[in-house]
């Protein structure tokens, strides 16, 4: 009986491993944070793959010596030594705590070092002029605004290849997070606030960006493209986005805000500068109605 | 506004798979209901159960309600598995996204709270007292009050489905968006409430276990005589302590804002939500530890037990709880790296995470290195151990990659963190749970369970759940977010899901193979009583006592010399028989007061959620008067007298 | 506090119950520190976030708190003195001094229950900023832990003055003292943190 289940449970695993293995391989390209388009992306997966070498420095040993003694100390097995009152010896024991520490030392310096490199705030060096833009997660869609270029759009960005681009991202509804697993790790947008991302992609193609932190029920239509271009078509698509009929104002922003899921890509022609400005302050002052009333009442 | 406040007849179900979901949950009380009825139980259940003040019969009932709510979980996780197989591309699959995102939010409040935490206390209460060797805990009524509220959560959280709905934020309910402009039907409300009620219940057993473990320990067992089970347990009540008033502040002031109109976690009005992410995490960090570490302890007990050697590295490992234990309160900002802190906050914290899996690895050597020169029985708690080791080190690899901040920008609220904390928690929790009851269950039910479906249903547990959370991690390097209830059809991950779905079959069948373990070793459970009190040949003293234990547990109290005291006392040789001396036993009379304060909770919760403020202020009144007639009551003890002990004590040892 | 712990042994009948009981309430006495302690960091974060609206400076009045302080403190004085009546068994002078303790947690309750709604009725109300919902908040569940300590006490007092101070009783003041002079420490917390930094 006993052989039996240890044969049925191996099978299990193997089919498991080759149904896996056979998806993987067939997706290859959907891999998306191990195929990284720009350069902190590259960097993290880097990243990724240090840490998971330097912690196998312990796990490796212990898997070996966890079937080890399991297989040699069976019951069964009256050969091996037998050391009922054996508890302690503290050189195994320094062994453990040291090794371990030694290499979360190691792992520290990485995270210290990282930590400031990777750093969502920080810009990338270039010679290159960066394009800046602006995104706000609103229910349920992104808006993005170009400030310089004077255009926006809805659920899709442009950007030029081998260029800065910075982020500056808050949202007008409830939390959210901007990720595009192919270039940069996540950021979370909040309302009245601004945070920042720094990315650079090198090379061309569209990837897909979407919303990694729930926000209602129009959350998994948050999802956006984006296409990374040669700086001579992104400054094509720019002239004609500025060109195309839709113009965001304040007033054309209000429609948009309304709650809607799984908006299709939509381009605008951006008429109101302080927008994004104003989409932010709107949560830190309050309505000058109210000021009006309190001021009224205190007499 | 009306007399029920907010509650009118729209509050019932509409939808099919609600209104199955909720005709099935009547149907089954029902069914209950007429089993107790025909076979005439209601006595039996009401004098020997529900006004108990026993820890044993208390921790048992923990129990029970735990297993009826981990189904009740489980379903969750078969409608969460079909809705994410088949809702891609054109096909949105058996569910809305609004219903959908109750569902994870259910599931992660039911798994954490009634799940884990009630087999946690279950456990703690079966054991704990028998192993300090002491008659009860420090306050028996109080204990029963703390399982009362746990109900009460458990039972406000149920009826969210059948009246109302539950919140769809998810099982943490970050503002803005459980905020009342975002949420505003009742969701929230049902959410901070049963948390509120039940938590208010761990907060009552964290304070009782303390002062039971530093007060009622038995003659001779000093601190670092205690078995590794009371230490964990020592640490956990420290760490539910400190970190339950946080929960308990953190959801009044959510509730503040959505019922009075505060502002300290809207986006507007000078609140802060960052504040709430800050404060609920450093209770759900230290949360996370309150489950894994009595876990550990179990750990500890068994594999020593069945290694037939004893613990190695007894004091590393209460070091590494203790570690484990101040570390815990100094790491929730790795929750929200993705907030965009400071590079130097951001450090900090990162490698305050990884610290902790020193002691944690420390803890995975000594245990190892206890099987090392054993002579180690592969039952089930030993199968269930071994894959333990291996699924939670590999979870802590994951762990210890997103504790690297610049990995976590990557992976954060993706399914390869979905299945991180899955591992941790199935692994180290649920297993540790299940080896704990297996362990323990003769001691209180006076026979053994079968081993042989024991063992199946571990290996099918490891399996299931390799195959089902496998696919998870890789789909998070995929960049599939956690919580998503459609996915287009260019991202290739419906395959993935589909052999994820495929695991949690695998699951069911092993939960299958754990009831059948239940329910043939209680119809053969003349073949395998345990008349010795001792079927392992353990080595702490609940196993001195006869299984199952009398209600006061001992007959005399245990004195003990050294760790592993009941081991100790089996190898010496010079045993000197003396005469028992017999003293009378104070017992804590049963009272249905526990239980009618729970019942008010639930009512004052309810009244909280639907804004019924007259019936609130009446329940809250009721429980004043309650607690008023518990406290002025003298006569809340009865003595058992010396004859009538020694008459119990000895037909005891004459079943022996 | 050590003083209330020897002072426990004199009580007659002492017994080991009582020790445990004593302890346990430590141990919740710790709960609601940590309670408050959340509420304070909540009110460190918010107390600048007065979105408009007035802050502390221009809502708080010294000389008001100022009363409310000293009859706090002098209830815990007088606390301290019924508990030691009580364990001299002077059935009569706990029940004058525990009075004495009541009234003056009263007339604290009752002024900060006036304070509270002047300020709503002035149109500074907890909804007008996190500053303000955070001061409430603070300010009233210390005000709410009074007002327990309060119930609590009149039951016990007319408990005592109808059966009379028995061990139970004893212990109960003994527990109901520790809670009195623990809302008196978070009391002053409160005072040098919101009042006297909000004056400056």
């Amino acid at each position: 009986m006993k052989k039996k289940i240890r044969f049925i449970v191996i099978t299990l695993l193997i089919l498991f491993i080759l149904i896996v293995g056979a998806i993987m391989l067939l997706h290859g390209k959907n891999i998306e944070v191990l195929n990284p388009k720009g350069v902190i992306a590259q960097k993290e997966m880097g990243l990724i793959i240090t840490v998971c070498l330097l912690i196998s420095i312990v796990v490796v040993p212990l898997f070996v010596l966890t079937i080890y003694t399991a297989y040699k100390y069976r019951e069964e097995n009256t050969s091996a030594k037998y050391l009922p009152e054996w508890d302690s010896d503290p050189i195994l024991e320094i062994i453990w705590w040291a090794i371990p520490a030694s290499i979360i030392l190691v792992l520290s310096i990485i995270v210290w070092h990282t930590s400031y490199t990777l750093n969502y705030y920080r810009p990338i060096n270039s010679k290159v002029t960066p394009v800046t833009i602006q995104v706000v997660s609103l229910d349920w869609k992104w808006l993005f605004i170009y400030p310089k270029e004077r255009i926006a759009s809805v659920n899709f960005i442009e950007i030029p290849k081998n260029t800065p681009i910075d982020f500056d991202l808050t949202s007008d509804s409830v939390m959210n997070a901007f990720w595009v697993p192919n270039l940069a790790g996540q950021i979370m947008t909040m309302p009245g606030m601004i945070t920042q991302l720094h990315i650079l992609a090198y090379d061309d193609g569209i990837y897909h960006g979407l919303s990694s932190n729930i926000s209602g029920a129009g959350f998994a239509g948050m999802r956006f493209a984006v296409q990374v271009s040669s700086s001579k078509n992104f400054n094509r698509w720019v002239k004609s986005t500025q060109k195309s009929g839709n113009i965001l104002t304040m007033q054309s922003y209000k429609q948009l805000e309304k709650p809607s899921s799984y908006n299709p890509k939509k381009l605008y022609s951006l008429k109101d500068d302080s927008l994004f400005n104003s989409i932010v302050m709107k949560y830190l002052i309050p309505s000058t109605e109210k000021i009006f009333m309190l001021s009224d009442s205190k007499g | 506004m009306s007399i029920l406040g907010k509650l009118s007849i729209n509050a019932f179900p509409h939808d099919v798979i609600t209104l199955g979901g909720a005709i099935m949950m009547i149907v089954a009380i029902l069914i209950g209901i007429f089993y107790v009825t025909y076979t005439k139980r209601w006595h039996w259940l009401w004098s020997e159960w529900i006004t108990t003040t026993d820890h044993k019969k208390i921790g048992v009932m923990y129990i029970f309600v735990s297993i009826v709510m981990g189904l009740r979980g489980f379903a969750d996780v078969l409608l969460m598995r079909v809705q994410q197989a088949t809702s891609v591309g054109s096909s949105h699959g058996i569910l809305s996204a609004n219903h959908f995102q109750q569902i994870f939010s259910a599931h992660g409040v039911i798994m954490i709270f009634f799940v884990a935490m009630g087999f946690l206390f279950g456990i703690i209460n079966l054991v704990l007292p028998l192993q300090i060797g002491s008659r009860d805990v420090a306050f028996p009524f109080l204990n029963a009050t703390s399982f009362w509220l746990f109900s009460a959560g458990m039972v406000l959280m149920n009826a969210s489905l059948i009246i109302g709905n539950f919140t769809y934020a998810g099982w943490l309910s970050y503002p803005p968006l459980s905020e009342l402009k975002y949420s505003p039907g009742v969701g929230v409300d049902y959410w901070i409430w049963s948390l509120q009620v039940a938590g208010l219940g761990s907060l009552l057993s964290g304070i009782n276990f303390l002062v039971t473990i530093i007060k009622l320990r038995c003659k001779g067992m000093t601190l670092m005589r205690m078995p590794l089970f009371t230490w964990s347990v020592f640490g956990t009540m420290v760490l539910v302590i400190l970190a339950f008033p946080i929960l308990t502040v953190t959801l009044a002031l959510l509730y503040l804002d959505r019922t009075v109109g505060t502002h300290f976690f809207t986006a507007s009005g000078g609140g802060n939500m960052m504040m709430y992410v800050n404060l609920i995490w450093s209770w759900g960090h230290p949360e996370v530890y309150i489950l894994v570490l009595p876990s550990f302890g179990i750990f500890s007990e068994v594999v020593s037990v069945f290694s037939r050697k004893r613990l190695f590295g007894y004091r590393s490992m209460v070091w590494a709880i203790w570690a484990i234990v101040v570390l815990s309160f100094i790491v929730w900002l790795h929750h929200f790296f993705t907030m965009g802190a400071g590079s130097n906050v951001n450090a900090f914290f990162g490698m305050m995470t990884m610290i902790i899996a020193v002691p944690t690895g420390v803890k995975i050597f000594n245990w190892l290195f206890t099987m090392f020169g054993g002579r180690i029985k592969f039952n089930a708690s030993m199968i269930y151990f071994l894959g333990f080791i291996f699924l939670f080190t590999l979870g802590g690899v994951a762990g210890v990659m997103m504790a690297v901040p610049a990995i976590d920008y990557q992976l954060h609220n993706s399914l390869f963190l979905v299945a991180h904390f899955h591992t941790m928690i199935v692994s180290g929790v649920l297993f540790g749970d299940f080896i704990g009851i297996m362990y323990w269950f003769p001691k209180i039910f006076g026979f053994k369970l079968i081993d042989f479906y024991g063992r199946v249903a571990a290996y099918l547990w490891i399996i299931g759940f390799i195959v089902a959370f496998g696919p998870l991690y890789i789909l998070g390097f995929m960049g599939a977010t956690r919580r998503l209830d459609h996915y287009p059809a260019y991202t290739g991950w419906q395959s993935l899901f589909i052999v994820a779905g495929i695991g949690v079959g695998i699951i069911a069948i092993a939960l299958v193979f754990q009831f059948l373990q239940l329910i043939i070793s209680y119809i053969k459970k003349n073949e395998n009583f345990d008349t010795t009190g001792d079927p392992w040949d353990g080595r702490t003293l609940e196993w001195s006592t006869s299984s199952p234990p009398p209600h006061f547990n001992y007959a005399i109290l245990p004195e003990v010399e050294s760790r592993d005291a009941f081991w100790e006392e089996k190898q010496r040789t010079d045993k000197n028989v003396q005469d028992k001396k017999y003293e009378d036993i104070p017992v804590v009379k049963n009272t249905p007061l526990a239980m009618y304060i729970g019942a008010m909770a639930c009512i004052f919760g309810f009244c909280a959620v639907w804004h019924i403020w007259w019936l609130l202020a009446l329940s809250l009144l009721t429980i004043i008067v309650l607690i008023m007639i518990r406290t002025t009551d003298e006569e809340t003890e009865y003595v058992i007298p010396a004859s009538e002990v020694a008459e119990i004590d000895k037909k005891v040892q004459w079943k022996v | 506090m050590e003083s209330v712990n020897t002072q426990i042994q004199q009580v007659p009948k002492y017994d080991k119950t009582d020790d445990t009981i004593v302890f346990g309430f430590w141990v919740y006495l710790m709960t609601d520190c940590v309670l408050f302690a959340a509420l304070f960091a909540v009110y460190a974060v918010l107390h600048n976030n007065t979105f408009g609206g007035p802050d502390g400076a221009q809502i708080f009045s010294p000389s008001y708190v100022l009363v409310e302080t000293i009859a706090l403190l002098t209830s815990s004085f007088t606390c301290g003195i019924g508990l030691i009546s009580a364990y001299n068994m002077q059935k009569n002078r706990v029940i004058g001094w525990f009075s004495v303790t009541f009234l003056l947690g009263l007339s604290f309750v009752v002024m900060e229950v006036a304070e509270f709604s002047h300020l709503i009725h002035s149109g500074d109300s907890f909804k007008r900023s996190a500053f303000l919902s955070s001061y409430f908040t603070l300010v009233g569940t210390h005000g709410l832990h009074v007002t327990v300590g309060l119930i609590g006490m009149l039951i016990l007092i007319i408990r005592i003055y109808t059966k009379g101070l028995t061990k139970a009783s004893v212990r109960r003041l003994t527990l109901l003292s520790l809670f009195w002079h623990f809302l008196d420490i978070i009391w002053i917390f409160i005072f040098t943190i919101v009042y006297m930094l909000g004056f400056s």
